[in-house]
């Protein structure tokens, strides 16, 4: 029989209700599709656009089924859309081995408003992430996105970052490539660019940090 | 961020035979509805089934198919099976709640039976993500003795969805198709299959007649229902939607079903557990196919079922093993034991859990130092973040004004809630205004009860609230059954000009259908002023004004007020247009803690637009998410937040 074995990158994207996780990961599964993977997504979805948290749980192999939730310890990436959310996708199914990529701009939850909650440092945040991952690297992503005056499209930049990392399996002009058939033409030029400058800004950032952290290979597709 | 019109399913719908698409689970089970030629689509919108209806909906530009939105889930199946009786196959989908409203007409349907295949698709919400309960739908199969497939992955969906058109043509009854959230919204690889060029023709032979009532003996029905029952058995002995995969004699055989083989795959292969344990997986599950899983039951002697929701499958098992094998000893694990909740969600850690305590394995999962700082992190840093009415939802403004009213009133007045977005009011993000919640419909139906209760003493203002699709759903009757027997109350209609919470499908009262179509909108104040209601309309965004009004229609004695308070989604809004105003938060103004006000733009008030700058010590607005709507420029006690028209 063939369980799965090995091979599977398990990434999650974690954010809030209304950053257009979904979106993401929708891109970048259509996008391992066409280069030949096998893509499960599973994605929470009730409370989306709501406030809530919201993850997609995206694992590619080749050619295995897997099921739509990542195991805990078996995530191989995070990407943060929300640096809290990122921390705590990491502390529910991260493992040592994990690496996180996130944007550093926090959306305060409704608790930490009423003062029922206190928003963490971003130091505090930092130091939990760095001690539950392998390698973390950190972008502020709605500053790229508000530049180009379009801040709802942070969750572009974290696509771009994730794909500049050069950490997952698929190609950027393949994740053009679907920007193009699911956005109208000026909305497709917009995410476009995004989706580039947050490309070019990962490198920077992780040029920061390759300073103190060992350099990780590309996870090989067998 | 402007998506292409319909990209998002166009796929689903026209894509071309071999293509391997990316698909989510509900827009397989359209895929397969439509490559088995479906003619009709019929459904009421809720999570998580809402995009069956929708995806096949967008095929009706290229191929001769009809969907609709229906009222409810009721009318739906009605609609659909008109579709079946003249020729014409046809699907209705719903959530698990919905079958619960179109029980009534499916409970008589199964008697009748019907002519040209007929598929009910339900989706079950495991953990209650965007549902009030988790029930278990699998049951009704078992109540209506009538087939059952419970697909594993997306791609089977498809297959199921396409194949049981034809075993409901084989039997001349409904089949029914159970998924549950984690199949209907995860996405995988589909290769597409062929969509057929079938011109079905519709026509009633008037030589039959299809009425369950009992003219005839019923049981003549109930009989032949039973007959139909045992062909689906035999049909489902040779099914290729159910394998087995492991040794022989396993020493453990995992049963499982939906999302739970999955999770199997990943618990046996996390736990290197293959030689030990067996996997029947199975898609029939209502009748189970006797021979075929009898004669695993017989190769195992501990038995574990991974299945979401109820032990329905578990129970079906034991009854079984009792028939098949009497005084042989079977240890069936499962929800009966405890060893996987009989509550909430599946997972593959709850399953991998589950092998490793009854083989005796140890499941080397992550460090334990490094599961106490995950722990230590979860409990002391990460904030809770609950869900809220998204920033400038009319909603909460409406509430702010129910609140105040029901205050200024002082007779301890109270809201009965109903379903939708607007259930969230139940939380601090509606001021926790609504004390009940039930099924679609019901804060109405309980207003209708409670205004009739003055003979014993209840002195109490009711208002019940629902939305515009809750009210053509299920509030109408209830209304009536207000007006008719003289209940006072005041019903507010929260109507944002769609279905917003499952994601803004038309309803009657909209000028559009589902197909995109123009179609005559329903005019909800008319209908509430023709059954006698006293109607008086607001802009929730005006806060003075739709106190003002509501607390005028408290204080009215008599049969039952309604305020129609009328203001599309922000979220709707926001997608379309550019924001109306500017908002900004006067730095000079706001005296931040030493106001008095106690932060009552964010601690009360609470639209995530605003944010408490805690350097500052004073409110901000958060330019990332305000949608402009400029409300909390009414709310601040010393006019410091200010808004200002943009262009």
């Amino acid at each position: 029989m063939r369980f799965p074995k090995g091979h599977t990158f398990n990434l999650i994207i974690a954010g809030t209700g209304g950053q257009g996780n979904i979106m993401v990961s929708k891109l970048l599964g259509e996008a391992a599709v066409k280069e030949g993977c096998m893509v499960t997504i599973g994605e929470t979805y009730g409370a989306s656009q709501r406030g809530g948290s919201v993850a997609s749980h995206v694992r590619i192999s080749r050619k295995t089924l897997h099921g739509p939730l990542v195991p805990e310890g078996a995530a191989h990436l995070i990407l943060g859309l929300e640096p809290v959310e990122a921390l705590r996708m990491l502390a529910l199914v991260g493992g040592p081995r994990t690496t996180v990529i996130t944007n550093v701009r926090p959306i305060h939850p409704m608790s930490v408003a009423m003062g029922e909650a206190r928003y963490p440092a971003m130091d505090e945040i930092k130091a939990a992430i760095a001690s539950l991952s392998q390698r973390a690297v950190y972008l502020d992503a709605f500053a790229i996105a508000n530049d180009l005056g379009l801040p709802l499209l942070a969750n572009m930049v974290m696509a771009g970052a994730l794909i500049g990392s050069g950490l997952l399996p698929v190609p950027q002009e393949g994740v053009e490539r679907r920007i193009g058939l699911n956005f109208q033409e000026a909305a497709a030029a917009q995410n476009l660019k995004a989706l580039r400058l947050g490309a070019v800004a990962v490198k920077a950032a992780m040029a920061v940090d390759a300073t103190h952290q060992k350099q990780e290979e590309p996870w090989p597709l067998k | 961020m402007n998506r292409k019109n319909g990209t998002d399913m166009a796929g689903a719908a026209t894509g071309a035979e071999r293509e391997t698409l990316l698909l989510m689970g509900n827009e397989a089970i359209a895929r397969g509805a439509l490559e088995a030629g479906v003619g009709v689509a019929a459904g009421y919108p809720g999570n998580p089934s809402s995009e069956i209806v929708a995806a096949i909906a967008q095929a009706a530009g290229k191929m001769n198919v009809y969907a609709e939105w229906s009222v409810n889930e009721k009318v739906a199946l009605e609609v659909a099976a008109a579709a079946s009786l003249t020729g014409v196959r046809a699907l209705c989908a719903m959530k698990q709640n919905g079958l619960n409203v179109a029980l009534d007409f499916l409970a008589n349907l199964n008697l009748t039976g019907v002519e040209s295949g007929l598929v009910v698709a339900v989706c079950d919400d495991p953990g209650g993500i965007s549902s009030t309960n988790e029930q278990d739908s699998r049951h009704a199969a078992k109540v209506l003795d009538l087939p059952l497939l419970e697909p594993a992955f997306v791609e089977e969906a498809r297959d199921m969805a396409r194949w049981a058109f034809d075993l409901s043509e084989k039997i001349r009854n409904v089949c029914i198709l159970r998924s549950v959230t984690r199949i209907s919204h995860a996405r995988q690889n589909v290769r597409l299959g062929e969509l057929p060029a079938r011109r079905p023709r519709s026509r009633f032979d008037t030589s039959k007649r299809y009425a369950s009532i009992a003219m005839t003996t019923p049981p003549v029905f109930h009989r032949a229902l039973h007959e139909n029952l045992e062909k689906v058995r035999c049909e489902f002995e040779t099914s290729p939607f159910n394998r087995y995969d492991g040794p022989d004699r396993p020493e453990l055989l995992i049963v499982t079903c939906g999302s739970g083989w999955l999770y199997s795959l990943d618990a046996v292969s996390a736990l290197s557990a293959g030689r030990r344990v067996g996997i029947l997986k199975l898609g029939t599950t209502w009748p189970l196919p006797r021979s075929f899983v009898g004669q695993r039951l017989l190769a195992a002697a501990k038995v574990l079922v991974a299945e979401e929701i109820d032990a329905f499958l578990e129970g079906n098992l034991k009854e079984m093993a009792c028939e098949i094998a009497p005084g042989r000893p079977i240890a069936f694990f499962g929800k009966t034991s405890g060893h996987i909740h009989p509550f909430g969600e599946l997972n593959p850690d709850s399953v991998t859990h589950a092998i490793a305590r009854i083989l005796g394995m140890r499941h080397r999962g992550r460090p334990a130092s490094y599961q106490k700082k995950a722990e230590t992190a979860l409990k002391e840093i990460v904030p809770p973040r609950a869900l809220q009415f998204c920033a400038g939802c009319p909603h909460r403004a409406t509430f702010w004004a129910v609140k105040n009213a029901i205050a200024m009133d002082g007779r301890d007045g109270f809201v009965a809630g109903d379903i939708g977005c607007y259930s969230m009011a139940l939380t601090s993000t509606g001021f926790s205004q609504i004390k009940t919640v039930h099924a679609m419909g019901s804060g109405m139906g309980l207003a209708s009860g409670l205004g009739k209760l003055d003979r014993f003493g209840f002195d109490q203002p009711v208002v019940a609230v629902c939305g515009d699709s809750t009210f053509f759903h299920a509030v109408i009757p209830a209304l009536v059954n207000a007006v008719h027997s003289r209940s006072d109350i005041v019903l507010v209609i929260l109507d944002n000009a769609g279905t917003a919470m499952t994601g803004f499908q038309p309803h009657p009262g909209i000028g559009t259908s589902a197909m995109g179509d123009e179609a005559p909108p329903i005019d909800i104040e008319a209908v509430c002023r023709a059954l006698g209601a006293a109607v008086v309309v607001t802009d929730p965004y005006d806060i003075a004004g739709t106190t003002e009004k509501m607390l005028d229609l408290l204080g009215r004695k008599g049969p039952p007020r309604v305020l129609l308070a009328r203001r599309e989604c922000a979220l709707a809004k926001a997608r379309r247009e550019k924001p109306a105003y500017r908002v900004l938060v006067d730095g000079g103004r706001c005296k931040g803690e030493l106001c008095g006000c106690n932060r009552f733009c964010v601690r009360v008030f609470r639209c995530p637009g605003l944010r408490w700058d805690r350097e500052a010590q004073k409110a901000e607005v958060d330019e990332a998410i305000c949608v402009g709507c400029g409300v909390c420029a009414d709310i601040c006690p010393e006019s410091a937040i200010s808004r200002e028209a943009l262009p």
